[in-house]
């Protein structure tokens, strides 16, 4: 039977220590991290700062293409990345239930060193509480990043001006798939891997090459369309964008197509939608296509004057219907 | 209503055949299916259960009458 | 060749389209009982492209948008005893009464878990002896035998904590109601493709016969339901009403007989309510005594509580085809999707919803 993490483990007692000196100091260790003060000393960050905080709380815990821990790296880096910056510091925070698998969370405490070093962030301060079995679903992380402004300015979802054109970075709703296949009571066999990825590196390299960039964001939780509403209402624009030339994968399409989901809605934790002046796109479509985080890059459709924050999709069929925001979560459906 | 879609039969164990689409496998029953299917053969599936076999040549017919209908190219 | 591709092909649907255009002459109105038909002509955008004339009217066929206020009563009251209530996704937002769905059952404290089958609610069953699962049985004669054959499945393995509550309704009992329904002014019927698989073509002779009225079944493809589309207004010109099987490839025109024998060894006709259209006499599924053991209303002893109907919602005539979702009063204004008075407005493929959401 392997060992169990009890309440002693989020005591402040001996046991917290060794908790913290041989498990997260171990995997995450860095000058700032091993001082162990009560607060991190941050020095040669220069302003503008972009910061940014999430909680995650995905289950399961371990999904095809990643796990808790990285995913709680990769998304608060590149919700700090999407304001033009380069990320450099993290916090994290752990709720972990009592009854947790040492050995899980060893793998996380791994998992995020190694997601925090490939995107080149530091976890320099951190917390952890055990609580009571029940209380929490094995375990939620917390983390905040921040990170310098390098564009000027800097990208915003209220930047979409008419005649801009939209990219994507890559295929839409692979994590909102991959987290679905695992669901008790839908469970499917795919070989779809989450996209969970650090995409600082790419956009970073976009505000140096490609020229001003008006909006990055990466549509997470309500996916696409959400995100593309989102900065619909934002700039008081609207958005027309092309169904057919939306990359989806194929298993995304057939698992959706027997829950009765549509990808739009599903999702993403290692794509953006990155909005610049036509001139621009073509540069910025090259240099996302030559890195590994783009390589499915594609123009799905423009900015225009039309009516105030509405979305509208031009299908296959050549028909146009409005690409709507959702109430809630995407549910399974038979009908 | 019923959303229903065709799935690839890839495999089948007495009332249980695995299905496929675009890569997605899934397991379905055969417990309401009206004939014997089998490997390759493509099915409607509904809330886990295959409903019908889809008869691949009744579907070209239907695109040959429509064809005819509208004098127009449709299967080459 | 991909078949499906070819019956999702733009250029194809864009010659029968203009063929469409080119046959119409000043109106017809068409309705589609079926959900999935809706939710395919608004997403594809057919919707948008259908000439001037064309008018497109959603009927009952979502079985989620026809499930009474009562009948969510019934569902609501058993989320409050000590069991584990199974249901599909779709039913899990709709309000019943004062507001509440399942949804809200579930932030109470009740147990409920969104199946994609009924199998899987059967599954959790067998994996937890301890506890007494209920799958909500809703859906017309497609969904039916599915669950019957869960049922049928339960009580070979003699499972004693596994029931079902059944609100299934059957879709040519309702047909006739609204066919027989003076007020009505429809030129064409689009029949649903995948209840037909399951009952055949026979059980809508009587809609051509007795009521005059074209009517087609069709897929789920574009091409699908442009070309039932076409078939309707040809039978207009010549003036003579016909039932149609345009879905050959999947739809027999006997049904599945199979199918057929074990909704029928399990489930027996009743009377049902409808929203909207009330209580329309044999349109609904029972359990029979035979497999009386997991009928829940049995097991459980619920009945139908009597609710209070709600004031303003026009759902009923949305249903009928007498006006559009945006001539309700309360349409986007005291029913939106974030707050739904009517389930049709609940339903991702409620014909309100789908208006609201897809119409520009």
């Amino acid at each position: 039977m392997s060992e169990r993490i009890t309440l002693d483990y989020g005591s402040g007692g001996r046991a917290s220590q060794r908790l913290v000196k041989e498990l997260f100091v171990r995997h995450l260790g860095n000058p700032g991290l091993n001082r162990l003060d009560d607060a991190a000393l941050i020095t040669g960050l220069e302003g503008p700062l972009s910061m940014s905080t999430d909680t995650f709380t995905v289950d399961p815990i371990f999904f095809p293409g990643g796990d808790i821990g990285s995913l709680a790296v990769h998304g608060t880096v590149n919700d700090v990345a999407m304001l033009g910056a380069i990320p450099r510091f993290m916090s994290c925070a752990f709720i972990l239930e009592e009854g947790l698998d040492m050995g899980d969370l060893n793998r996380i405490a791994a998992s995020m060193a190694g997601a925090a070093r490939d995107a080149g962030v530091s976890i320099v301060t951190g917390d952890t509480k055990v609580v009571p079995r029940g209380a929490v679903d094995k375990i939620f992380i917390n983390t905040t990043g921040i990170g310098s402004v390098i564009a000027n300015p800097s990208p915003s979802g209220s930047s979409a001006s008419p005649g801009d054109l939209i990219l994507v970075s890559g295929s839409i709703g692979d994590h909102g798939l991959a987290i679905l296949s695992h669901r008790q009571g839908i469970a499917f066999e795919t070989d779809i891997l989450s996209d969970s990825q650090a995409l600082n590196h790419l956009t970073v390299k976009l505000i140096k090459e490609a020229g001003p960039i008006h909006v990055l964001r990466d549509p997470t939780r309500g996916g696409l369309a959400t995100t593309l509403n989102e900065i619909a209402q934002q700039s008081g624009v609207e958005l027309l964008i092309e169904q057919e030339v939306i990359p989806v994968r194929k298993e995304v399409e057939g698992g959706c197509s027997f829950l009765g989901l549509d990808p739009l809605y599903l999702a993403n934790e290692g794509k953006f939608i990155c909005i610049l002046p036509e001139k621009s796109a073509r540069k910025a479509l090259e240099i996302m296509r030559s890195d590994p985080a783009g390589l499915g890059a594609a123009v799905i459709g423009q900015v225009r004057e039309g009516r105030k924050g509405r979305v509208i999709l031009r299908t296959p069929l050549g028909g146009h219907r409005l690409l709507d925001m959702l109430e809630g979560e995407q549910l399974p459906r038979i009908c | 209503m019923c959303l229903a879609i065709p799935m690839e039969i890839i495999s089948i164990e007495d009332n249980v055949a695995r299905v496929e689409v675009g890569g997605v496998k899934n397991q379905v029953r055969l417990d309401i299916i009206d004939e014997q299917a089998a490997v390759g053969d493509f099915v409607i599936v509904h809330a886990g259960f295959a409903l019908r076999k889809i008869d691949r040549e009744e579907g070209l017919e239907t695109l040959r009458l429509f064809q005819e209908g509208l004098g127009l190219e449709l299967i080459k | 060749m991909n078949l499906l591709n070819k019956f999702r092909d733009p250029k194809l649907c864009q010659n029968l389209l203009s063929q469409i255009k080119e046959e119409l002459e000043d109106e017809f109105r068409f309705m589609e009982v079926c959900g999935t038909h809706t939710v395919a002509i608004f997403q594809s955008g057919i919707r948008s492209l259908l000439p001037q004339g064309m008018v497109h009217l959603s009927g009952p066929g979502c079985p989620v948008c026809v499930t009474h206020d009562r009948e969510i009563a019934a569902y609501l009251a058993l989320c409050e005893k000590d069991l584990l209530v199974a249901t599909f996704g779709d039913l899990i937002k709709v309000p019943g009464p004062g507001g509440r769905s399942l949804k809200t059952a579930q932030a109470e404290g009740a147990r409920i878990k969104v199946v994609y089958s009924a199998l899987d609610a059967l599954n959790i069953a067998l994996e937890n002896p301890g506890q007494r699962v209920v799958f909500l049985g809703v859906g017309f004669e497609t969904t039916a035998p599915t669950v019957a054959a869960v049922i049928k499945m339960a009580g070979k393995q003699g499972i004693k904590n596994f029931s079902v509550l059944s609100f299934h309704k059957l879709v040519p009992p309702a047909l006739a109601a609204l066919a027989a329904d003076r007020q009505i002014s429809v030129d064409g019927l689009l029949l649903p493709g995948h209840v037909s698989a399951i009952i055949g073509i026979k059980p809508y002779l009587f809609l051509a016969e007795e009521y005059g009225l074209p009517a087609v079944i069709a897929g789920f493809e574009p091409l699908d339901i442009l070309q039932a589309i076409l078939v309707m207004i040809r039978q207009k010109h010549e003036s003579r009403a016909r039932v149609e099987n345009n879905y050959r490839r999947v739809v027999a025109d006997q049904g599945n007989l199979r199918a057929m024998e074990v909704m029928d060894d399990v489930f027996e006709r009743c009377d049902a309510l409808w929203r909207g259209l009330g209580t329309i006499p044999g349109s609904g599924l029972a359990i029979s005594s035979k497999y009386e053991e997991f009928d829940a209303s049995k097991v459980y002893g619920q009945e139908l509580p009597l609710v209070e109907e709600i004031p303003g919602c026009k759902c009923g005539d949305v249903l009928k085809g007498l006006i559009q979702p945006d001539k309700c009063p309360l349409f986007d204004t005291r029913c939106t999707p974030a707050r739904p008075v009517g389930p049709c407005m609940v339903s991702t493929e409620g014909s309100c919803a789908a208006y609201h959401r897809y119409v520009l």
